[in-house]
């Protein structure tokens, strides 16, 4: 069914997108009838900088069971990142 | 036999408010006059599955156009205008009114239009063709595709300064015959939804069609989705224009007034 449901994320970083790289400040996210994607419903994302008016947007749009992969990704991305990044960071303050 | 061969092009269009938009507009190329239909989008947008809905009637031999109902939302693809619509809610209840009235008009100012003219909505455009039967003047035909939200569920999340009305209230204003095409596993709107709709319609004593398939769900019309159910939507397509003949044809209505 077609929804106006969105959850709406504040971000700090950057996509690139058709004219190149560019800050962005927030994520919609929805799960409704996508515009591209061959599915019924699909999760999209659409990467935007609403302080810039939030014209431009790098969007993506997944099938459920690809976007709940993609978030334990992105956390088991950033548990582990974030030790190895921390055990370097104790071992530069060792020697230092 | 030679197929007709049709026109499709943007055409400019003041929608509600004066407000400047924009509209896909095809007719067929045969002399005559022909009857016009309006497709009223979905929540995905002005999306190319839209524009072939509007040659595919056209090449049954209708004028059809389908107004950018979110052309406020600034210029860009149809992709991005929506996505900037959705979180700021859509098109209000009040501009979709002012936009498909501005569409009919352009299609009775056509030379060759014969005057009369149907609205046909998919999913929210559903709910919105059931909007403009039971308000706008001048309809002659309306058809809901699985129109979601007819029946409210949840006034707090679905009533809003957009979208204030629950329209099965309207039905009693409905003043065109109405044909409705359902999915019988779709959730919004649900078997219960459907069977209330039609209690009210013949309730009031409003000319209606109703027809819901089995296993079919939400937007099985759509052939580039896993949703597309060939055998239904072939039917579902033939009711359709079965049901805007009826309606819409110069010659059905002379024969009806004499």
């Amino acid at each position: 069914m077609c929804s106006y449901i969105v959850e709406k994320a504040s971000l700090v970083g950057s996509a690139k997108g058709p004219n190149g790289w560019m800050k962005i400040d927030t994520a919609h996210v929805y799960y409704d009838h996508p515009y591209h994607a061959p599915l019924d419903h699909a999760l999209g994302i659409d990467f935007i900088n609403v302080r810039n008016g939030g014209r431009e947007r790098v969007a993506v749009e997944l099938s459920a069971e690809s976007a709940r992969e993609l978030v334990t990704k992105i956390l088991a991305a950033l548990e582990s990142g974030e030790k190895e990044h921390a055990e370097v960071e104790t071992t530069a303050a060792y020697l230092t | 036999m030679a197929r007709p061969g049709l026109q499709a092009e943007t055409v400019a269009l003041r929608g509600h408010n004066g407000d400047q938009g924009e509209a896909y507009y095809a007719r067929p190329l045969r002399p005559g006059k022909v009857p016009g239909v309006v497709v009223i989008h979905h929540m995905p947008g002005w999306d190319e599955w839209t524009t072939e809905v509007v040659r595919k009637i056209a090449a049954h031999g209708y004028a059809a156009i389908a107004p950018h109902l979110f052309f406020r939302y600034g210029r860009g693809s149809p992709d991005d205008v929506a996505s900037r619509a959705r979180p700021a809610g859509g098109a209000s209840d009040e501009e979709v009114k002012g936009d498909v009235a501005a569409a009919m008009a352009y299609l009775r100012a056509q030379p060759n239009a014969n005057g009369k003219v149907g609205v046909i909505g998919f999913c929210s455009g559903g709910r919105h063709a059931y909007l403009v039967a039971c308000t706008l003047p001048g309809i002659d035909a309306a058809v809901d595709c699985w129109g979601g939200r007819v029946i409210v569920h949840d006034p707090a999340a679905d009533l809003t300064p957009k979208r204030p009305t629950e329209v099965i209230k309207l039905t009693p204003s409905l003043s065109c015959p109405l044909l409705g095409i359902f999915g019988n596993d779709d959730k919004n709107p649900n078997r219960a939804d459907v069977d209330r709709t039609e209690a009210e319609l013949k309730r009031l004593g409003k000319t209606y069609e109703f027809h819901r398939y089995d296993g079919a769900g939400h937007g099985f019309f759509s052939n580039d989705r896993p949703a597309y159910r060939p055998e239904q939507a072939v039917d579902g397509w033939q009711k359709v224009f079965a049901f805007v003949e009826k309606h819409l044809t110069a010659s059905q209505s002379a024969a009806a007034a004499s």
